[in-house]
């Protein structure tokens, strides 16, 4: 799997983002989203409360004179409240000129998923929540829940959330 | 042929500048309109503008442009030369603003990266048409005209007694290509240095000819000049793919008996004279407005900087005099800093209003009315970046005053109204922001027909006399609206003023509507100075801590209990010399943690929005500071209301981030 990984990479030097996740973790899951997105990852940093959004939305923060919305992805996920420590991060995404941050439990690794190893999560009926995972993707260490960023920050169900 | 060997920064110049000159020929033009004759000066005005425009638009191998411009230049020649200032000035300015439109879209086009390949032939023939048609009445106008020309040259030779005249030979690369547009370069060139030009072949940009004449003969220049041989050898080299220069001197000090007599050269250059002084008493650059931004957040940055420095914790409780002393110098020269950039930055809104004067002129025209535009407040100045995006909603909104508002002059005059059509534009600054005013006096909003016509389209749920005057009008605002059942050009199919309310809102501002029905329609725009820096009073609210821009604070008191009113449905009031003020309790707004909760134990800070007051209640007020708005993160605005009495954000000198309160927009949420 490894060698069929380094292969890909090297087909795609020009490309060195492509297929390669930053994992981090939620209580016992672990998620990934694509690099391509991140900017960067930081501690957790005061956050101004901003009124009237959903429970998800923290707040805003000043990143280096930078005001960004940082999203609670455990609130988003509908999982219980924890409260921040020293492993809590922001990673600080960007998808189509929207910056905002992500809070998670931990950020553990930068990982490459090959293609082949993407598959598409099960079509649930009922279950919303499912959007917000674009794939699942397969590594020697377990599964990682690979997200859609542009859902989590298309606002779609904030204005119905209200 | 191709633009590519011409680099950016040329064309943004060149677009830059032809659009300036448009607008000032448009000027030239309403102003000879508005006074039904064309001065002397308006005149040379024009001339001066088509003659940069050819010459620019030449060098830009524009030949539609070019070509064009020279033939308004023949037609503004002869109506110079002849002094024909009485003449019927409705047909020449038409011609004027049809050129206008065709340059402008021509430029659009290289601006969007087209190929600009408008024809112009049809309003060349209509030029030259009119020309024709000036001349015909009295051909010894005409002859008159030759004559005065000659002497004019004689005198403009025979006054340059001082210079020396030169006679050059100049050879160009013949690969090069329009050689006559590199003629004409040398040409312009050299007039900064001579007081006179006359040369072989004498029409550089009219005639396909003269390239073919200037490849066989070279092109002879024959020029006054006080400046040495040298010195104009070198400016000659200078030009571009110049090849070979022959100077050679043909007679000193009295240049004038033998000069070439060449009709109209010594004129042009006259012309470019003029055109050279005026450009250089202005003295002005244009700066890419990124840079501008880029210099405005930096300026931003160091006031916030400043602060933390000054207020830096590590410094409490020191005795620091020296320091105090610079910190004083630092803050003044950051405020002056502040000024200077916030000034160049803005620009009065005149510009954008005279504007509207052409699109007032056109359709009195087309639509048959009769209608004036007053203009109030032009000075008032505001951010260019709201300016840039004002402008097509007052066209918008302008149109709407002409097409749906002013009635036609026979109806005015049944209504007892006089025939002329009013619109007003004023504008004025506000504190923080400026109120934009369109009105008309018109036919005025039917308040019936509006309902009705909502309610047929699914717009409204409530009864009629439910709903106020302002919900109904604000209720044309909203898209798919449209009350007119014709389209016309200009307005009537329902896409406008929903675009209009969205632009406005986008820049911060709101509209709205009032109209009494039969005497007109005002619509106000309340807008923001600017998206920079304001002084604002930081007050806590548990551990948050906002800012109310100190422009709309009136007062700050504590109460006493016996001040506190409470109505029928608990609502708090506060009487304060004798007269009752709402509260609005921020830690119950933004549902905040905060351990005061009664009033008498906080501070009220008593705010004004347009003319209403009302009072904010806090923990404490905190201090002033000056704060750079930044905008809450689009994100954020995705999921809020419209009006939650946000205005942004700010970052204090700690670092931590403050919430700026919207005096107006939590004073419409909370009261009606």
């Amino acid at each position: 799997m490894d060698t069929d990984n380094d292969k890909n990479l090297a087909q795609q030097e020009e490309d060195t983002q492509k297929d390669r996740y930053l994992t981090f973790s939620i209580g016992n899951e672990s998620f990934g989203v694509e690099i391509k997105y991140v900017t960067e990852i930081i501690g957790i940093l005061p956050v101004t409360v901003i009124p009237e959004v959903p429970d998800y939305v923290k707040g805003i923060i000043n990143l280096r004179g930078k005001i960004i919305p940082v999203i609670d992805i455990r609130l988003k996920f509908k999982k219980e409240a924890v409260d921040y420590d020293d492993r809590t991060c922001i990673i600080v995404v960007n998808v189509e000129d929207i910056t905002a941050g992500f809070i998670v439990d931990n950020v553990t690794e930068v990982i490459t998923i090959s293609g082949d190893d993407v598959v598409a999560p099960p079509e649930y009926k009922e279950c919303c929540q499912n959007n917000y995972i674009q794939n699942i993707g397969k590594t020697p260490n377990g599964i990682k829940l690979l997200l859609d960023c542009r859902m989590i920050l298309s606002g779609a169900d904030q204005i119905a959330g209200l | 042929m191709t633009s590519n060997i011409f680099n950016e920064h040329m064309l943004e110049v060149f677009l830059f500048e032809t659009y300036e000159l448009m607008e000032q020929l448009e000027e030239q033009l309403l102003n000879i309109e508005s006074s039904k004759q064309m001065t002397k000066e308006n005149i040379d005005e024009i001339f001066r503008i088509m003659h940069t425009t050819k010459g620019s638009s030449a060098m830009m191998q524009l030949e539609g442009i070019s070509v064009l411009t020279h033939k308004i230049e023949d037609l503004f020649y002869y109506i110079r030369e002849n002094d024909l200032t009485g003449i019927n000035n409705d047909e020449i300015t038409q011609l004027g603003f049809m050129t206008i439109d065709f340059i402008r879209t021509e430029i659009k086009k290289l601006e969007e990266g087209k190929t600009p390949d408008g024809d112009a032939s049809d309003l060349e023939k209509k030029i030259t048409v009119l020309i024709a048609k000036l001349k015909d009445p009295g051909k010894d106008t005409a002859k008159a005209k030759d004559k005065i020309a000659a002497t004019d040259l004689q005198q403009a030779i025979t006054d340059d007694r001082k210079g020396t005249l030169y006679e050059a030979k100049v050879t160009f690369d013949n690969d090069c290509g329009m050689l006559n547009i590199r003629a004409y370069t040398v040409v312009r060139n050299i007039t900064d240095y001579c007081s006179s030009i006359a040369h072989i072949p004498e029409e550089l940009m009219d005639n396909d000819e003269a390239s073919d004449i200037i490849a066989k003969n070279g092109f002879i220049i024959r020029f006054n000049s006080e400046h040495h041989q040298e010195e104009i050898e070198k400016v000659l080299k200078e030009s571009l793919f110049v090849t070979d220069i022959r100077l050679a001197v043909i007679s000193d000090n009295d240049a004038g008996k033998s000069g070439p007599s060449k009709e109209g050269a010594s004129t042009e250059a006259k012309n470019i004279d003029s055109q050279n002084g005026v450009q250089q008493k202005k003295g002005i650059i244009s700066v890419n407005i990124e840079k501008m931004d880029r210099l405005m957040d930096l300026v931003g940055e160091i006031v916030i900087t400043e602060a933390m420095v000054i207020n830096n914790p590590d410094l409490k409780g020191l005795q620091l005099d020296n320091f105090q002393k610079s910190a004083a110098q630092l803050k003044k020269l950051n405020n002056e800093l502040q000024d200077v950039v916030m000034s160049i930055r803005m620009i009065p809104i005149a510009a954008t209003f005279h504007k509207m004067h052409r699109i007032v002129r056109d359709m009195n025209k087309k639509l048959g009315k009769d209608v004036e535009l007053y203009i109030y407040g032009e000075e008032t100045e505001v951010d260019k970046s709201i300016i840039d995006s004002l402008g097509d909603p007052l066209i918008h909104l302008v149109r709407n005053c002409m097409d749906h508002g002013i009635e036609d002059p026979e109806t005015r005059k049944k209504a007892n109204k006089p025939e002329k059509g009013k619109v007003i534009l004023d504008a004025r600054n506000n504190g923080s922001e400026i109120t934009i005013r369109i009105s008309d006096d018109g036919k005025g909003l039917d308040r019936h027909r509006i309902y009705e016509k909502a309610k047929d389209r699914g717009f409204t749920v409530k009864a009629e006399d439910e709903m106020t005057d302002k919900e109904i009008f604000s209720l044309i605002l909203i898209a798919g609206f449209s009350t007119n059942t014709e389209v016309t050009e200009y307005s009537g199919r329902g896409v406008g003023l929903d675009v209009v309310k969205k632009t406005i809102e986008k820049l911060g501002g709101n509209i709205s509507i009032e109209s009494i029905f039969g005497e007109g329609t005002t619509i106000n725009m309340r807008i923001p100075l600017t998206l920079a820096i304001i002084n604002g009073m930081k007050v806590s609210v548990g551990k948050s801590i906002f800012t109310i821009p100190i422009t709309s604070i009136k007062e700050s008191m504590k109460i006493k209990k016996e001040d506190i009113v409470k109505d029928t449905s608990d609502r708090e009031m506060v009487m304060i010399r004798g007269k009752a003020y709402p509260v609005v309790r921020l830690h119950r707004h933004f549902v905040l943690e905060s351990e005061i909760t009664d009033l008498t134990e906080g501070i009220l800070v008593m705010v004004e929005s347009e003319d209403n007051a009302f009072c904010i209640f806090a923990d404490t007020i905190i201090g002033e500071q000056q704060i750079v708005v930044k905008p809450i993160p689009a994100f954020i605005g995705k999921c809020e209301n419209a009006n939650t009495g946000i205005a942004g954000c700010a970052i204090l000198d700690d670092a931590n981030i403050s919430i700026i309160l919207d005096v107006t927009g939590l004073f419409s949420q909370i009261i009606k």
